[in-house]
């Protein structure tokens, strides 16, 4: 188990050390020259020579490679390109809060809804509700973001005038609704399943019987033994709907006008300010990685009848 | 003693009654025949677009900008008066080639070779299959492709560019082919992880049956083992992936060209025209230019989802 976990955090840095070679190497022979984008119509060729020498875009790939990442890990992101002078970090702090909480109210809409689901539906496996809401889930799960968004912006808004359009005004505002919709809706069917899946396990151990032989209430089985263990699987989807949320957070954010760190990536991609790019993937990997490590070992903890090796 | 090699021809028996039994248990789930029919309907009109569409993609016709659907229109009109089901038609005709590519290159040649290599070989092999898959699975996946889309387009351009200078062969960037590469290559480099790990899980239980040992044991070579004997063996987790995937890759695509990264106008894709619709000024005045598109969109993802559950149902009926 330990050596698991170690093994594990080994190998971490590795896969940081080649997302983020992927990543520079693609910013820094990619197209666009970000110098005549920072200049603009202001380019002339001797500004452009002195501003590479200034942000050492002259000297070689590995030792800009290897600048960067040390400045990197001190907390250093460089400056971005498109806003002159401002570093990268204090553009990408205050998006990312923002997204992280729109990101935590999706998630306690799929939780919300997915948990109460799946359990309902395994306790009444057999009937035509099982296969239909697991069915449904999938259902609205696949509908794509770009659909739903401006679909609910159009009912939500603009004929029911319930919400404002577009906007953010942090955690305890109306605007709020309808972006954690269109982001949380997709991952209740996941955990639907997930969670039937398990409660279906749980119902068929010996200590639900003991439960109901001993003479417990059926609601007391129910709330106590069966779904208190059933709640465990969950944590390890936890971890693939974070992923999930980093990708609908880029169009999300754009249609609804969420100032965080999706919509704030798309623009940098289209204005190849790289060492925005760079910072905001190697810090999205980073916490991938980490969810996924921390889910495997979380999942190990709560049921020791997992072995990791 | 001659061995017979009997017990193949025993297993190629029972697998030939496995399949239909399973089309039986498919075709048994009306959501299953559904999906089929909403895919073959959707997917003819896409190929059929030039016949099927009734004006042409690009024509204008200003007497009749941002109609409502009626007859003459039955999706509306843009604000350039082009017809919105036939850009429709041609947007489902895109996604269709660009899913179709990426899914024979990625998942099925690249992903499920290199998943019975890495089941397989085990080893050393294995460990660098699964490594490199697990870098590219670190990416947050969407990140990747927006940009590997982003950086190579300009690149690929440039070398179109120089091709069309230097040789007599001319047209190449006219004809789009540039962007059905770019966007293919971008869908195929996070394609193939997913189905190469479900093709590996399968090979590593089936490696150590009895079979296997008796096929190694008679002197099968490691291509017949791994293509007459493996293979087979893993068309169900294969099918079902595929349909999955097929699902996944649709909306990859459209979330491509939505960003303009896709097909490039004029050439119509379903990513740009919900772009178009989906802003808050469009909606307000114009609502209905969502409405088929975004259907076309949804349908597609919709059905290969349902479908890929239909049939892991039906080809696993033991994992309930």
């Amino acid at each position: 188990m330990w050596i698991y976990i170690v093994r594990r955090l080994v190998w971490i840095p590795v896969l940081i050390f080649f997302v983020s070679l992927v990543t520079f190497s693609l910013g820094r022979f990619g197209p666009g020259d970000p110098v005549v984008v920072m200049l603009g119509n202001r380019y002339e060729e001797s500004t452009a020579e002195r501003l590479r020498d200034e942000l050492g875009l002259n000297r070689s790939f590995t030792i800009q490679y290897a600048e960067y990442m040390w400045g990197f890990f001190r907390g250093d992101f460089g400056e971005s390109l498109r806003f002159r002078g401002r570093p990268v970090r204090d553009l990408i702090v205050p998006k990312m809060w923002v997204s992280a909480q729109l990101g935590f109210a999706a998630m306690v809409i799929s939780v919300g809804i997915g948990l109460p689901m799946g359990f309902f539906i395994a306790t009444r496996q057999g009937s035509w509700i099982d296969p239909a809401l697991v069915a449904g889930s999938l259902f609205i799960m696949s509908i794509p973001v770009m659909v739903v968004a401006p679909a609910l912006l159009w009912v939500g808004c603009l004929k029911l005038s319930w919400f404002p359009c577009s906007g953010w005004g942090g955690f305890f505002d109306s605007r709020l609704v309808i972006p954690a919709i269109v982001m949380g809706v997709p991952g209740i069917a996941g955990i639907t399943r997930i969670m039937r899946a398990s409660t279906l396990d749980v119902l068929g151990e010996d200590f639900i019987r003991t439960a109901r032989a001993k003479g417990l209430s059926e609601w007391r089985v129910n709330s106590v033994h069966v779904f208190q263990n059933a709640m465990i699987p969950i944590v390890t989807i936890l971890a693939f709907s974070f992923a999930g949320l980093i990708g609908g957070a880029f169009i999300t954010e754009t249609i609804l006008g969420i100032p965080g760190i999706g919509r704030f990536a798309v623009d940098s991609i289209f204005d190849r300010d790289y060492p925005v790019i760079m910072a905001i993937t190697l810090v999205g990997s980073m916490a991938f990685v980490v969810a996924n490590l921390i889910a495997d070992v979380a999942y190990a903890f709560i049921d020791p009848r997992i072995r990791l090796d | 003693m001659k061995l017979k090699p009997f017990m193949f021809i025993s297993r190629i028996q029972i697998s030939d009654q496995v399949l239909p039994r399973s089309i039986q248990r498919l075709l048994r789930k009306k959501i299953a025949i559904i999906c089929i029919l909403a895919l073959i309907l959707l997917y003819t009109c896409g190929v059929f677009a030039e016949c099927v569409s009734p004006y042409g993609y690009t024509d204008q016709d200003y007497s009749s900008i941002l109609q409502s659907p009626n007859s003459d229109h039955w999706a509306g009109t843009d604000r350039t008066g082009r017809d919105i089901l036939t850009r429709t038609f041609w947007g489902v005709q895109n996604t269709l080639i660009l899913t179709v590519v990426a899914m024979l290159t990625g998942g099925l040649i690249i992903g499920v070779t290199l998943g019975l290599l890495a089941g397989y070989m085990g080893g050393k092999t294995d460990g660098l299959i699964m490594r490199v898959g697990e870098i590219f699975a670190s990416f947050p996946d969407i990140l990747l492709v927006i940009i590997l889309a982003a950086t190579l387009r300009p690149r690929i351009l440039e070398l179109a560019r120089w091709v069309e200078d230097n040789t007599a062969i001319e047209g190449i960037i006219r004809t789009g082919v540039v962007d059905y590469f770019v966007v293919s290559f971008a869908l195929v480099a996070f394609g193939w992880v997913g189905m190469a790990r479900l093709v590996r899980g399968q090979i590593l239980a089936l490696r150590e049956t009895d079979y296997i040992e008796a096929a190694r044991v008679i002197g099968a070579s490691t291509n017949r083992i791994l293509f007459m004997h493996l293979l087979p063996n893993c068309i169900s987790v294969i099918i079902v992936t595929v349909s999955m995937g097929m699902g996944a890759l649709t909306g990859t695509e459209i979330v491509l060209s939505w960003l303009g990264l896709g097909i490039q106008p004029p050439r119509p894709s379903l990513g740009t025209m919900l772009l178009g619709a989906g802003n808050i000024g469009t909606l307000r005045d114009t609502p209905w230019e969502l409405l088929i598109p975004g259907l076309a969109a949804f349908i597609m993802v919709v059905a290969w989802n349902l479908l890929g559950d239909a049939l892991s149902d039906a080809l696993n009926p033991r994992t309930r």
